[in-house]
């Protein structure tokens, strides 16, 4: 198999690019939904994404991935305390995935042929600590939505079934994509994306030369062009890490907290999560910027991508929600 | 270069690259092409594998074997239908594919295992073919409709294809090239970046199959008549069509301004040549508007009829289906725990949380949405025979047991008579109550009704817009009296009405036929009927021809 696609590799599209390094930078944003037209490397930037993570130190053979001994399952019967470092895991929701894979089961093999009841961990299990990532995420049946909007909000996933009663931490950062032409997103799971990119290919002849001319190269020239990218990725991870340590000692004065408040207020956004995660975003930013403090420049920069998903819709307007919030923006923080 | 041949070429390059060009679109009826094309999909050396649509989520994801497991008393997995050595999938009747089946191949394609899809497309009708995603994802659309039975000869395939597939990646493309095939992309309004990979590929593939270890302007013309056609939205001498959607517009202008390269006039010419003429306008069309997945109304789940599901947890409800297979699958793992604890039970033990019940797919209930105009104009003109033709309508609605809603609007706004509901006699009554009088404000009454469309449709109702009005329009949305300002605001509503693809049917009850309202029934696309003109059995007909397209 090949190495994927390098992430500093892809030409444009930064904003779908800056929203993936700021869920990479603060976690808890929660996610990141990529909508946009066909042929604009979506995927190719998500699968991308797992490249570019840096690693994480987790128990060896803990079907959770925790950090410390002490906060594995129960269940998982964990015996060796030492951790290993790994790759930070990015897991993939397949379309039609049925509740026991995803929320993890009985596990049949054992069962079957030992006669012994344990739990087979699902993908929530697996996409703890990491990410979960839904190609066509519009697709998506519905009672595994539910299912997902449960554990995303809440951060555990509980399995009560006959016999078994299972309950494990399952934090992730959910990485949703689709083409809207293919159906619309539940309100309340497009909420529980942090972010969300509107992607549109390339306007720009240049540009668009310069990603053919990068995947020939990808595809022609493997060795040399994936060690010229990595180097670039290397660089960008060394940012996120720096960034996430930064995050701590970051300021957030009181005039942004208002301004944040006063943007959302504006836009009539449903609830105070738009709010929380425009500060974040902009906290997350902030520190990749490597400035001490949150300005009114980093709130400017990522409240399309904190709140367009997050407007009453108003069908009567002609504008689209991301220059609803630009205009709104516009107005508060000025140009 | 007939069509002929490039259905052969098209193959042949196919059986050269199959895992980059992804694949090929025939789209023609069954008939003598399409089988002589597919004789030649046989005779690849390359395993084939046929898609079914029924095929279920546990064939395409790979799942328990289960007579297996129990035959061995161990656990027998079978693969995913995708799991296994590159291979061609061929799949009939693609227009008919479900989103979800059709992502699923999609994502197949993109696994990295070097699959290839054969997808037969035997749509009739301009619109119905192959869901968007996928014919992205394939190199070559050929449609064989136009053939003669003299045109066809068999296909013979290059002896050598070892030898060219291991020369095809190593062909050069020079820079120039690589250029042109992007700018000419551009040039058509194709905006997937897919479409110039795509293109290089195939002008690889060609080469390589001439022996050439560098793309020549001909590959390139070649590649181009194969992969970019069915893709252009708009050629590049045309002047701006002003029907084209804003966004496009203003996503083009930055575009033309900086054009360094300008087209290649042969390779337009090549394009042209395999567009026949007026195809052109039903790719505009079918750019303005946004294809849904399957083209047809909201889905819902239900337990008895329809599509087949994956099996859910439990009988949610008394009604459901029990899924027989899906309890055993369910239920056979815990036998061997359960023996140990009952020994002296006969046959499989049961428990309740083993039950699994049916979940299929239905097409959702309808919901017709009335907007009726008691203006005064109206009301002097025949608002009791408007009436008498909804009260019609609602006998017909009943029949079909769809849901029915009721908006009236007059003076300076609308009103909701009736929430969505069933109730025959509910609607009549609120409506023989309904007074006439006051201006006419069409805007807001049919914003009001697109919004309880749209609110509808997310609660899993289809919904369809029926307006009986005169068409004289005075009220601006915003309430005043602005006669041209009201015009403007109810053509605006149309737009977004069609927009959303809300069908609808415009009912006229003028004296005289008005000319305003035909144009705002053709913008909201809708269906138009003058009542002067139209007995019952009229409105009635085009009511339910309406309601077969919503359905």
């Amino acid at each position: 198999m090949k190495q994927p696609f390098p992430f500093s590799a892809i030409v444009g599209q930064d904003d779908m690019k800056l929203a993936m390094v700021l869920t990479a930078i603060d976690p808890s944003i929660a996610g990141v939904l990529v909508f946009g037209e066909r042929g604009t490397g979506k995927s190719t930037a998500v699968r991308a994404l797992a490249g570019l993570l840096p690693p994480i130190l987790a128990v060896k053979a803990c079907p959770v991935n925790s950090a410390d001994v002490k906060d594995c399952p129960a269940w998982s019967d964990i015996s060796d305390a030492s951790v290993q470092s790994i790759a930070t895991p990015v897991v993939d929701l397949p379309l039609g995935a049925s509740e026991d894979r995803v929320t993890g089961a009985l596990d049949i093999e054992k069962a079957l042929t030992k006669g012994e009841k344990a739990f087979q961990p699902g993908l929530f299990a697996q996409a703890n600590r990491g990410y979960l990532y839904i190609d066509e995420v519009n697709l998506l049946e519905d009672h595994i939505v539910d299912l997902l909007l449960d554990v995303a909000q809440s951060g555990e996933n509980v399995v009560e079934r006959e016999g078994l009663s299972i309950r494990h931490a399952a934090r992730f950062v959910l990485v949703g994509s689709g083409n809207p032409e293919e159906g619309e997103l539940r309100p309340q799971l497009m909420d529980r994306f942090g972010l969300s990119v509107d992607v549109l290919s390339s306007t720009s002849i240049d540009e668009r030369i310069e990603v053919i001319k990068r995947r020939d190269a990808y595809e022609n020239d493997h060795e040399a062009f994936i060690a010229h990218w990595q180097s670039e990725d290397a660089t960008l991870r060394a940012r996120i890490v720096a960034a996430r340590a930064a995050l701590g000692d970051l300021q957030t004065p009181d005039s942004a907290l208002r301004r944040v408040a006063e943007l959302c207020i504006a836009l009539g956004s449903d609830g105070l999560r738009g709010e929380l995660t425009l500060l974040k975003a902009a906290r997350a930013l902030a520190a990749f910027a490597g400035d001490a403090a949150v300005t009114d420049d980093h709130i400017r920069k990522t409240a399309v991508l904190a709140l367009r998903h997050r407007l009453r819709r108003d069908p009567l307007d002609e504008s689209g929600s991301s220059s609803r919030v630009a205009r709104t923006v516009a107005e508060i923080l000025g140009d | 270069m007939t069509l002929w041949e490039r259905a052969q070429l098209a193959i042949t390059l196919l059986a050269i690259d199959p895992q980059r060009l992804g694949g090929l679109v025939i789209r023609a009826r069954a008939g003598p092409a399409q089988a002589a094309m597919l004789a030649a999909v046989q005779a690849l050396d390359i395993p084939k594998v046929k898609l079914q649509h029924h095929m279920t989520v546990e064939v395409l994801n790979g799942d328990i074997d289960l007579t297996a497991s129990l035959a061995g008393r161990q656990l027998v997995t079978r693969k995913s239908i995708f799991d296994c050595a590159p291979s061609l999938f061929v799949l009939p009747m693609a227009e008919r594919s479900a989103p979800q089946f059709s992502a699923r191949i999609c994502q197949a394609l993109e696994a990295g295992r070097g699959h290839a899809l054969i997808a037969l497309d035997e749509g009739v009708e301009e619109g119905d073919g192959l869901p968007a995603a996928l014919t992205d994802r394939l190199a070559f659309h050929i449609t064989l409709d136009d053939l003669a039975l003299q045109d066809l000869s068999p296909i013979t395939l290059p002896r050598s294809l070892e030898d060219i597939r291991a020369a095809v990646s190593g062909v050069i493309l020079p820079a120039d090239l690589v250029e042109e095939a992007v700018a000419l992309a551009a040039s058509l309004g194709i905006s997937s970046l897919r479409a110039p990979l795509l293109l290089r590929y195939a002008a690889q593939a060609h080469a390589a199959f001439h022996a050439r270890y560098e793309v020549t302007e001909e590959d390139l013309k070649v590649a181009v008549m194969l992969v970019y056609p069915h893709r252009a939205t708009r050629l590049p001498q045309d002047p701006e069509p002003e029907a084209q959607p804003e966004e496009t517009n203003s996503a083009e202008a930055p575009q033309d301004a900086n054009q360094a390269i300008p087209p290649n006039d042969l390779m337009i010419e090549a394009v042209k040549a395999v567009l026949p003429s007026g195809v052109l306008a039903q790719l505009q069309s079918a750019v303005k508007q946004p294809a849904s997945g399957s083209g047809s109304g909201a889905r819902r789940k239900g337990n008895h009829r329809g599509r087949p599901l994956p099996a859910r947890l439990g009988p949610k409800n008394s009604g459901a289906r029990v899924d027989l297979v899906a309890t055993l699958r369910a239920a056979i793992p815990w036998q061997t725990l359960r023996k140990a604890a009952n020994p002296e039970a006969v046959g499989p033990i049961f428990k309740a949380s083993d039950l699994r019940h049916k979940c299929y797919e239905i097409q959702s209930d309808r919901l017709l949405i009335f907007t009726v105009d008691a203006s005064g104009s109206a009301a002097v003109a025949r608002l009791a025979e408007a009436k008498g033709a909804v009260e019609l309508l609602l006998g017909e609605a009943y029949a079909r047991r769809d849901h029915v809603a009721l908006y009236a609007f007059r003076g300076t706004g609308s009103e909701a008579l009736l929430p969505p509901t069933r109730s025959l006699v509910q609607t009549k009554k609120r409506l023989a109550a309904l007074p006439g009088g006051g201006a006419t404000p069409l805007a807001a009454g049919l914003a009001a009704a697109f919004n309880l469309a749209l609110q509808e449709r997310r609660n899993g109702l289809t919904p369809t817009l029926i307006l009986l009005t005169d068409g004289r329009a005075n009220v601006a949305l915003d309430g005043s009296n602005d006669r041209a300002q009201a015009a403007v605001d109810a053509l605006m509503l149309a737009q977004k009405i069609a927009e959303a693809q809300i069908p609808a049917l415009v009912i006229d009850t003028t004296i005289r036929p008005e000319k305003t309202l035909q144009t705002l029934a053709g913008k909201m696309r809708a269906n138009y009927i003058a009542l002067p003109r139209s007995d019952a059995k009229t409105v009635s007909g085009a009511v339910s021809s309406v309601l077969a397209h919503s359905g």
